[in-house]
């Protein structure tokens, strides 16, 4: 279960770390492309990037009518091993992240450390994106984070979704033992 | 198409349900030829297996002909015959470079339930609950095969379907508790349980150099099967007053050097201890209900090795945890890394060597699945294996 710690200014940070079979580069360049995150990231609906300014805009999925968005900017990047980002003044809630990337030991390739907090939200935008983010932010970061190295791994997903079964169907009538 | 769905505990139910479609580029569709009803089934049968829902497609051991493939699966064409491995693996994680398939960490939809259980995930089985992914499993007409690059093995013309059928599971599964025991010459090698993967594992542990092989069990003809099918001398228990003794004085007093659990979580035992883990069952004081597995610890030889190839699902109390670590056992268990053994497996029958067809009791339409779970589960009618026909 990832790491969830309530600051003491109501500010919520959760951390999780996870071992990807794929290189630090690899790892670092998949976050470093925002546009990718929502193929793993659940609660996103998209992320564009400005390729002259290098900000990025962050869409939640939302119900029908609302909308809830952010600009974000890069604070610190160091290719293969740190990233973080923080939302421009305006987010309601007002959010940040940092990934921490290190080559894992004996060739099990790479130790993703992956930590998001968000400040207390503002208004009732604030409290729909919360709610949206994920009532419980930990649990939506461990499902994402399985999901990132999934994709990384098999660039896939695994899913049954569009799988048969049984729920509401007419039992057959037996037609007799052999 | 017709598939065998359970309804609830006690209750399975032939439906009509929709034909499965490809899904994923990985994926590839398998007409099914043959399936079997595994003893493992049976937790779920009984209930004992946790996120059950009504409607779900059982089974794990099912073989057949290839009829679509999805845009990625190079190996395969359709129109090949195939046995799946029941663990669904992606290839990929480490575990799988491991060839430890059954741990596979990319293949389960639902790994938060399974890690809220376990602290980890593991790979996705077909027809096996919402714990292992929720896939649609093999007693059916039709079964869509995820990663069906890595899974499925061809198999060459000229064997029936019983001959290699359970490769899917049973035959690898005696043969990987067979090899967890680490077998040397001499070693005697004693097997609880003369279910399926008991008799396999005798058959493998002689298949391996074991130098006697013992089985115990109650269930007569299940005991004459490993007499004489798999080279193995037989115990019954409920002939036998004290079974660890039994085995002491087979073995010259030293105990088997290997012992394995084929029974695991729903033992049948008899006496106090017995009456007492039903009762911690039922109230689900305790999930599971260890009998063979303190048996066996007992009757382990010193430096030996506790094999257990049977189904624990949850929590156990009252092992003898101290006999095991005065003797310094060493324990191995889990899920079968099916895939490891399917191809050598495969040319030990091809060659002559072995046919599993013996076990095969009772064939019979995939219709006859409710009659079937229940004959199998009271173990009537001599069952001991159940192969179903989806065609006929």
């Amino acid at each position: 279960m990832a790491l969830e710690i309530r600051e003491p200014d109501g500010r919520r940070r959760v951390q999780r770390t996870v071992t990807v079979l794929r290189s630090p580069s690899d790892c670092y360049s998949a976050w470093r492309d925002f546009a990718r995150l929502p193929s793993f990231m659940d609660s996103l609906e998209s992320v564009t990037v400005d390729p002259t300014s290098g900000r990025s805009h962050w869409k939640v999925k939302a119900p029908a009518g609302q909308s809830v968005e952010w600009d974000a900017e890069v604070v610190e990047d160091v290719p293969g091993s740190f990233l973080s980002w923080r939302s421009l003044p305006g987010a309601d809630p007002a959010n940040s992240g940092e990934v921490v990337i290190r080559e894992a030991p004996g060739g099990r390739g790479t130790e993703v450390t992956i930590a998001l907090s968000y400040e207390p939200p503002l208004g009732e935008v604030g409290r729909i994106a919360a709610k949206l983010l994920g009532e419980e932010p930990a649990m939506q970061l461990d499902e994402d984070i399985v999901r990132f190295k999934e994709m990384m791994e098999t660039g896939r997903i695994p899913t049954t979704a569009g799988q048969p079964n049984g729920r509401n169907r007419p039992s057959v009538a037996k037609r007799g033992a052999a | 198409m017709r598939a065998v769905c359970w309804t609830g505990r006690h209750q399975v139910e032939v439906r009509d349900v929709p034909d499965p479609v490809i899904i994923d580029g990985r994926d590839a569709i398998v007409r099914v030829t043959s399936t079997a009803i595994c003893g493992s089934d049976l937790h779920m049968y009984d209930g004992y297996i946790p996120s059950m829902r009504a409607g779900d497609i059982l089974g794990h051991e099912f073989m057949g002909e290839v009829v679509e493939v999805g845009n990625e699966v190079k190996n395969l064409r359709p129109g090949d015959r195939v046995v799946v491995p029941f663990a669904i693996a992606c290839g990929d994680c480490a575990p799988c470079r491991r060839s430890e398939f059954s741990l596979c960490e990319n293949t389960n939809p639902s790994t938060r339930a399974l890690a809220g259980l376990n602290g980890f995930t593991s790979a996705g089985l077909f027809g096996y609950s919402h714990l292992y992914g929720g896939y649609a499993g093999g007693q059916a007409e039709y079964v869509r095969v995820p990663y069906a690059d890595v899974g499925p093995h061809v198999v060459p013309g000229g064997l029936r379907d019983e001959q290699v059928l359970f490769l899917t599971d049973i035959f690898p599964t005696g043969y990987m508790a067979a090899e967890n025991c680490a077998i040397k010459p001499g070693d005697v090698v004693a097997i609880w349980g003369a279910g399926p993967v008991g008799l396999f594992a005798a058959l493998s542990a002689s298949m391996l150099g074991a130098e006697r092989t013992i089985v115990i069990d109650r269930v007569p003809e299940r005991l004459r099967m490993a007499r004489e099918h798999c080279h193995a001398e037989t115990i019954n228990f409920d002939e036998t007053e004290d079974v660890v003794e039994a085995l002491k004085e087979m073995t010259g007093g030293r105990g088997p050097d290997g012992v394995i659990d084929a029974v695991g979580m729903e033992a049948h035992p008899s006496g106090l201890s017995g009456l007492y883990d039903k009762a911690k069952q039922t109230v689900r004081m305790q999930t599971d209900r260890p009998t063979a597995l303190r048996q066996a610890i007992q009757a382990c030889s010193p430096g030996g090795v506790v094999s257990i190839p049977g189904v624990y699902a949850g929590f156990i109390d009252s092992m003898p945890l101290g006999a095991a670590f005065a003797k310094g056992l060493t324990f191995r268990m889990g899920q079968t890394h099916v895939h490891r053994y399917v191809g050598p497996l495969m040319r030990e029958i091809e060659a002559g060597n072995v046919d599993p067809g013996f076990l095969v009791t009772h064939r019979l339409p995939l219709a006859s699945a409710p009659d079937a779970y229940r004959t199998f589960r009271d173990k009537q009618d001599g069952c001991i294996k159940v192969v179903l026909d989806p065609a006929a």
